[in-house]
């Protein structure tokens, strides 16, 4: 399974030796296209390190967090620390995150491909695979909560008996759109960059069965330059139309919250401010899948260290963004003068009884993206791990604050509540996170992870740029 | 392509010469099977530009104007709901699902144009049954010469095609009767 480690072997070709100090070139392997093949496809015939007992775990944790699912919708939402006036609590805090994490995947495959940033070739069709599952985990969250799950779809317009239709001056139906249309268009998106590395499983399958099934998922692709050429019109269209929904859904997200009257979330910085944190949280989780995952499957030739430091540098951009806005929030909190406003941002934020939670944020969002300044910090797998790790912990804790503290104290004291989570929310919580693990795992082990057309079509632009700057 | 010559090649590069090679002869009916993109090659095949954008953008469009017309319709006549005294047809609002009506319905657009206008699905096809042809996804490009060509001559396709340095040359479907006779 695993290759020599290459990274003192490889050569700097001229072309990338002015950016050394940024890490090593997008692509360190120089092996032949048919030996990459077989390499990237190999996890598809033998499974990776450990995966039976992965497959274990997180199956009986799927079936856990279905379970917990389960008895939430037959018993009811009490069995949740929710009360009135703390509505939202834990399940939106999930239902944000979550939905913030997919969209480093959208902007890794849609965003860098316009903007022709050749590393993002290696790592798109992991980071997409992650917005799918993390949207699936996401929508879950407004469909318990709705209480009566089954009645989900009412938030559809669709000429129903009772002759009424949604209301769509209102936020929720557009969360419906956004959400759902967000997961078509990246599914779409994904299966076609996948069709040309499905007909290479097909190609190269072992037995009949698998040759058949990959044969009818790559629906009869054999190249062609017709086909390729349609391919990449196509796949260009659909990045360009994935790119305003990186910033549209979250945005939109962001208005059930702005919309309503609330302080705290009643304002006009908040679509930019959740566009930012969700790349910024998306890219910390990207860095937590993908930096074991290069270690367990021995890629560190092809995801290389450039990779890391490039994303390392996305998460100080979106970072400080974030931050900004954090700043800009408490002045405009003090400036204004509004006593509501001071009321929440100065007193209870900053020292109530959540200010754990937000001071944790604060020093969280602000330390850990500015040590990525630092190459040690951006280069160093571990290190870069659990920075990662923090990340989203911190965002976690950002939504929580943000969402639990408007509502805990609004304009009418005699209407604050404090709000505190029961065993339900943590099991629902923790089983999302098994369901995902579940997911991850399956596409794994049944489709190649690192896109494999991709990644020689980089290698061969490489050879041609080493070989024309060598003859001159 | 339902019959003709199938030439393997190691490179690219070679593959574009051979192209140039036919077209000279007046031979153009023929398509490139290659295991990742190569600008020149698509280039030298001489493809017409794709379709894909126009049924992309009808796509957009007729998202849009559904998802715009569907809420303006339904808010505004047929469940007419007073929120505050808004206006009934109150543009601004609509604004977020028509744009996600757009991109939906531009995606399916570009996604099923983009098969159409390849061919696909097509689970089997005559070139395949050349054994060569399953290292197309692999390491091998292929360049696929069409009988149906007017100036379609096998001897003379097959010296081309071998002379262009193609590492093996194979015919695929059923050949016209014209040729099979000679």
């Amino acid at each position: 399974m695993r290759e020599p480690p290459l990274q003192e072997s490889y050569r700097f070709s001229p072309a990338y030796s002015k950016s050394v100090e940024d890490g090593a070139p997008v692509l360190i392997s120089r092996a032949s296209d048919a030996h990459l093949t077989e390499r990237l496809l190999r996890p598809l015939w033998r499974g990776g390190p450990f995966w039976k007992l992965s497959f274990l775990v997180t199956g009986f944790g799927a079936l856990f967090f279905f379970s917990t699912l389960l008895y939430t919708a037959l018993t009811g939402i009490g069995t949740w620390g929710n009360n009135i006036p703390v509505a939202w609590a834990f399940a939106i805090t999930n239902f944000v995150w979550w939905i913030g994490i997919g969209h480093a995947g959208t902007f890794i495959s849609a965003v860098l491909l316009l903007l022709e940033q050749n590393w993002r070739n290696s790592i798109n069709r992991l980071a997409e695979a992650m917005t799918l599952f993390a949207i699936i985990n996401a929508a879950v969250f407004p469909l318990i909560h709705l209480g009566r799950p089954w009645f989900a779809y009412w938030i559809f317009p669709y000429p129903s008996t009772m002759n009424v239709w949604p209301n769509f001056k209102g936020a929720l139906p557009w969360d419906g759109a956004a959400i759902s249309t967000y997961f078509t268009v990246s599914l779409l998106f994904w299966y076609v960059g996948l069709i040309p590395d499905l007909a290479a499983a097909r190609d190269h399958a072992p037995t009949l069965f698998k040759r058949r099934l990959y044969g009818i998922l790559a629906l009869g692709w054999r190249g062609s330059g017709r086909a390729w050429k349609n391919w990449q019109v196509a796949y260009l269209l659909l990045a360009g139309l994935a790119t305003p929904l990186v910033l549209s859904v979250h945005s939109v997200v962001s208005l059930d919250f702005a919309i309503t009257q609330l302080p705290g979330w009643h304002s006009t910085i908040f679509p930019p401010y959740f566009v930012a944190g969700a790349i910024y949280s998306g890219f910390a989780m990207v860095l937590t899948l993908m930096l074991p995952l290069r270690a367990l499957y021995g890629v560190e030739d092809i995801i290389t260290t450039r990779h890391l430091d490039a994303m390392a540098k996305l998460i100080l951009v979106t970072g400080t963004a974030v931050y900004y806005t954090y700043v800009v929030e408490l002045f405009i909190a003090w400036y204004t003068g509004n006593i509501f406003e001071s009321q929440l941002f100065l007193w209870l934020r900053l020292s109530g009884p959540y200010a754990w939670a937000v001071w944790l944020t604060f020093v969280l969002n602000f330390v850990v993206p500015n040590l990525m300044w630092f190459r040690a910090f951006r280069q160093r797998p571990v290190l870069l791990w659990i920075a990662s790790v923090l990340v989203n912990v911190a965002m976690w804790f950002e939504r929580f604050f943000l969402i639990i503290t408007s509502q805990s104290q609004d304009f009418l004291p005699s209407s604050w509540a404090m709000y505190r989570p029961t065993y339900v929310d943590g099991a629902i919580f923790l089983g999302t996170f098994l369901l995902f693990g579940f997911l991850f795992l399956l596409f794994l082990r049944f489709l190649p992870f690192i896109p494999i057309s991709e990644t020689k079509e980089l290698r061969h632009a490489l050879v041609e740029e080493e070989s024309r700057l060598e003859a001159r | 392509m339902r019959s003709g010559l199938l030439a393997e090649y190691e490179d690219p590069e070679i593959l574009v010469r051979a192209i140039r090679a036919l077209r000279r002869e007046g031979i153009v009916a023929m398509d490139a099977h290659m295991p990742y993109p190569v600008r020149e090659v698509l280039e030298a095949l001489e493809l017409p530009p794709s379709r894909v954008p126009i049924y992309c953008f009808l796509g957009g469009l007729a998202g849009a104007s559904y998802a715009y017309l569907l809420q303006w319709w339904t808010n505004g006549f047929d469940y007419a709901l007073n929120v505050g005294g808004r206006p009934l047809g109150a543009a601004p609002a609509f604004i977020p699902p028509t744009f996600e009506g757009t991109v939906l319905l531009a995606a399916f657009g570009a996604l099923l144009s983009f098969l159409g206008f390849s061919r696909l699905p097509r689970l089997w096809a005559p070139v395949d049954e050349v054994p060569q042809f399953s290292r197309v996804t692999s390491d091998r490009f292929f360049l696929a010469v069409d009988a149906t060509d007017p100036r379609f001559d096998r001897i003379e396709a097959e010296n081309i095609l071998l002379a262009s340095g193609a590492l093996s040359v194979s015919a695929f479907g059923l050949l016209p009767r014209k040729e099979a006779e000679r």
